[in-house]
């Protein structure tokens, strides 16, 4: 750590970012403009998608999951990829805060795969008439729910905090290198084995009044995932620096410097 | 640099879930010389062992070899230490020549001659699983016979072992200063060699709040 | 550096040579548990060998993954681990020696032993060579990730359940190429294609899991 603390003033945002005190604080000030934005995103995606957007020719009015379906399944990857980046900047910096991002992400993370996948088979049941098809985008979502289990589970097998941090942020790493290549294989599995009567509707072909929804139902849901993020990453720093003199004084209510 | 201490250990410190395991810790080891590390029962003492060894990172402060940081001779310091630990790191299905044999790879001297000196002459080919715990224990203490290892750790090397064992224990370690070496030990029980310094290490007060 | 591969392949050979029981235990797995299909499914030949190939593939991961838990087990609690640790050398050698022990003890048999189990679940002739190959590859691939899980959950009493939901999704994209490899020979096309991306995930797993178990058995074994 000598040589970053050496490097001042251009490192310095960075050793601020570390403390949980500062993260708690800054935080704790735009938490409440997120959900704000975040509930006014998500009210106005859900009514325009599900009141005003035009029917689905084929499927009907069924196809308006779409705007829980498509937001969960993208934060649900990108939340992979946010958790395992927070490890490995704990891992290389000792970052104690990062792991505790990395710790909030992973069961957001697996509470989106899980809406992702369940949305999908309620999607699929007026659409397929199944519940369940070993589609490739199921499959890899289905993958990704074992991967975000699996750090869940190795997180909570350590008795001490330390060694779980860094077993499930090295357990994520390694996930992430496989992501792409469980994804690719997956797609190849599938157009090997594709049945014929299957086909999704893909986002790029979907009427623009259709996709605006959409987007406003994604950009919804990053801020939402945000707001949780921040929560859960509160929550942790509470119980992780219970000790702490600020923590102490901020649960007794006492004025803060 | 005669006057550089072959060990020197600064500040350090290491944090086990947020919370220190021992107050800070201060020591030299000079050649030629035995520590002895004292405490209470989870003051620490493992811990401090497997910091020295780089089996754990510390938290903060510094560790010299020789007066260089060990994280710039690394490969230097840990060739020049030898740590046996609480588990004799004997292999159950190899016999006792085997183990010797595969620890102390790099070694000098008889592994007969090893064996023959912790009195284990004789059971060179027996398999370990049919040696007791305190003939374990020696099959790994055969190793300081066989080591060129300038610095040794060793970590309750005392269980476990009866009297002459313990005699020829304190031979080895004798015999290792003598000849410049240093070792750093951790024991409850008072050495019958002179010139031991004794080092107290005590529980943080983050170990006792809890 | 090399000499650490060696030395741990060599030690690690010598100590499943002791324990020539255990060593056999997953080949025999491999075996029985391939017979429960017939019983369980059907005798007929015909639908045996359409799902044969599968079948193979999934017993033979199953039987990997038993014995994967084993790696790093015995040497944590015996203390070699810790030595190994501070040992000088780059811990990543070590790793892959024993890692390489561990395939030539278990993937390996499988292997030779796959074509028995070929005769008894109908699979067609084609499918012989294309299921030696892909197993002999992917059986390695599978010693190399596992022991990513391995290093992991040495510590960890009970360990051996949460490794294989730890390995398990990653195992994945083996079990589809090695399937695909056998099927699509049986099928009558070319398969070079699935063995050669099994190669090359061999050749990642081989640069990439010794560094990542040694990484996770510094950073989490001793606590």
């Amino acid at each position: 750590m000598n040589w970053l603390s050496n490097w001042s003033p251009s490192w310095q945002w960075f050793h601020r970012l570390g403390s949980p005190r500062w993260f708690y604080q800054t935080t704790g000030r735009w938490l409440p403009w997120l959900s704000l934005l975040a509930l006014a995103l998500l009210g106005t995606g859900l009514v325009w998608g599900l009141g005003f957007a035009p029917q689905d020719a084929k499927q009907g009015n069924s196809f308006r999951i779409i705007y829980l379906h498509v937001p969960a399944s993208f934060l649900a990857l990108a939340g992979y990829y946010i958790m395992a980046i927070a490890g490995a900047v704990g891992l290389i910096w000792k970052m104690k805060l990062s792991y505790m991002v990395m710790k909030s992400a992973a069961p957001i993370g697996a509470v989106l795969t899980f809406l992702a996948l369940f949305t999908g088979a309620v999607w699929g049941k007026p659409t397929w008439g199944t519940y369940w098809v070993w589609d490739a985008r199921i499959t890899s979502m289905l993958i990704l729910l074992f991967l975000y289990l699996g750090v869940l589970a190795l997180q909570y097998a350590f008795h001490s905090n330390e060694a779980g941090n860094k077993a499930s942020a090295i357990l994520a790493l390694v996930g992430t290198v496989n992501i792409p290549i469980i994804y690719k294989s997956v797609d190849w599995w599938y157009t090997l084995h594709q049945p014929a009567t299957i086909k999704l509707t893909s986002a790029p072909s979907m009427h623009p009044d259709m996709f605006q929804p959409l987007l406003v139902m994604i950009l919804g849901f990053y801020c939402f995932y945000v707001v949780a993020l921040f929560l859960f990453t509160r929550a942790e720093i509470l119980r992780r620096e219970r000790k702490t003199t600020w923590v102490k004084e901020l649960v007794l209510g006492e004025p803060q410097s | 640099m005669p006057n550089t201490p072959l060990l020197s250990v600064e500040r350090l410190q290491f944090e086990r879930d947020d919370c220190n395991v021992f107050e800070q810790i201060d020591l030299t080891v000079g050649r030629g010389e035995i520590v002895q590390i004292e405490g209470p029962n989870g003051a620490g003492k493992t811990t401090l062992m497997r910091l020295l060894t780089t089996a754990l990172q510390p938290t903060s402060g510094n560790i010299s070899y020789a007066g260089q940081s060990i994280d710039l001779c690394r490969y230097e310091y840990l060739s020049d230490i030898l740590y046996l630990g609480h588990q004799p790191g004997v292999k159950m299905t190899l016999t006792a020549e085997e183990n010797l044999r595969w620890m102390a790879a790099d070694s000098i001297g008889s592994i007969q001659d090893a064996l023959a000196a912790v009195g284990l002459a004789g059971y060179g080919d027996v398999p370990c699983y049919n040696l007791s715990a305190g003939q374990h224990r020696r099959v790994a203490l055969a190793r300081l016979l066989m080591t060129d290892a300038r610095l040794w750790y060793l970590d309750e090397p005392f269980t476990a072992i009866d009297k002459q064992g313990v005699s020829f224990l304190e031979n080895c370690m004798s015999d290792h200063v003598k000849a410049g070496g240093a070792i750093l030990l951790s024991t409850h029980q008072d050495l019958a060699i002179d010139g031991v310094r004794k080092y107290g290490i005590s529980p943080h007060a983050d170990q006792r709040g809890q | 550096m090399a000499s650490g591969f060696s030395a741990y392949l060599r030690r690690d050979l010598l100590l499943a040579y002791r324990r020539r029981g255990e060593a056999a235990s997953p080949l025999i797995f491999f075996v029985m548990v391939s017979t429960l299909i017939p019983l369980g499914i059907t005798p007929e030949s015909a639908r045996l060998a359409e799902i044969a190939p599968g079948i193979i593939w999934v017993m033979a991961l199953l039987a990997t993954l038993l014995s994967t838990d084993s790696l790093f087990a015995s040497d944590y609690q015996d203390g070699s681990l810790e030595q190994l640790l501070i040992s000088p050398q780059l811990l990543a050698m070590p790793v892959l020696g024993k890692v390489t022990a561990h395939w030539m003890v278990t993937g390996l048999p499988l292997t030779l032993a796959s074509p028995l189990l070929g005769l008894m679940l109908a699979l067609p002739a084609a499918g012989y060579v294309p299921m030696m190959a892909s197993l002999a590859i992917g059986t390695a691939c599978l010693s190399l990730v596992g022991s990513v899980g391995a290093a992991l959950t040495v510590s960890l009493r009970k360990g051996g359940l949460l490794l294989s939901l730890l390995v398990m999704p990653l195992y994945m994209p083996v079990i589809i190429f090695g399937s695909a490899t056998v099927q699509s020979a049986i099928d009558g096309f070319a398969w070079s294609g699935p063995l050669a991306i099994l190669g090359a995930m061999l050749a990642a797993a081989i640069a990439l899991c010794p560094l990542a178990a040694a990484g996770a058995l510094r950073l989490t074994s001793i606590n």
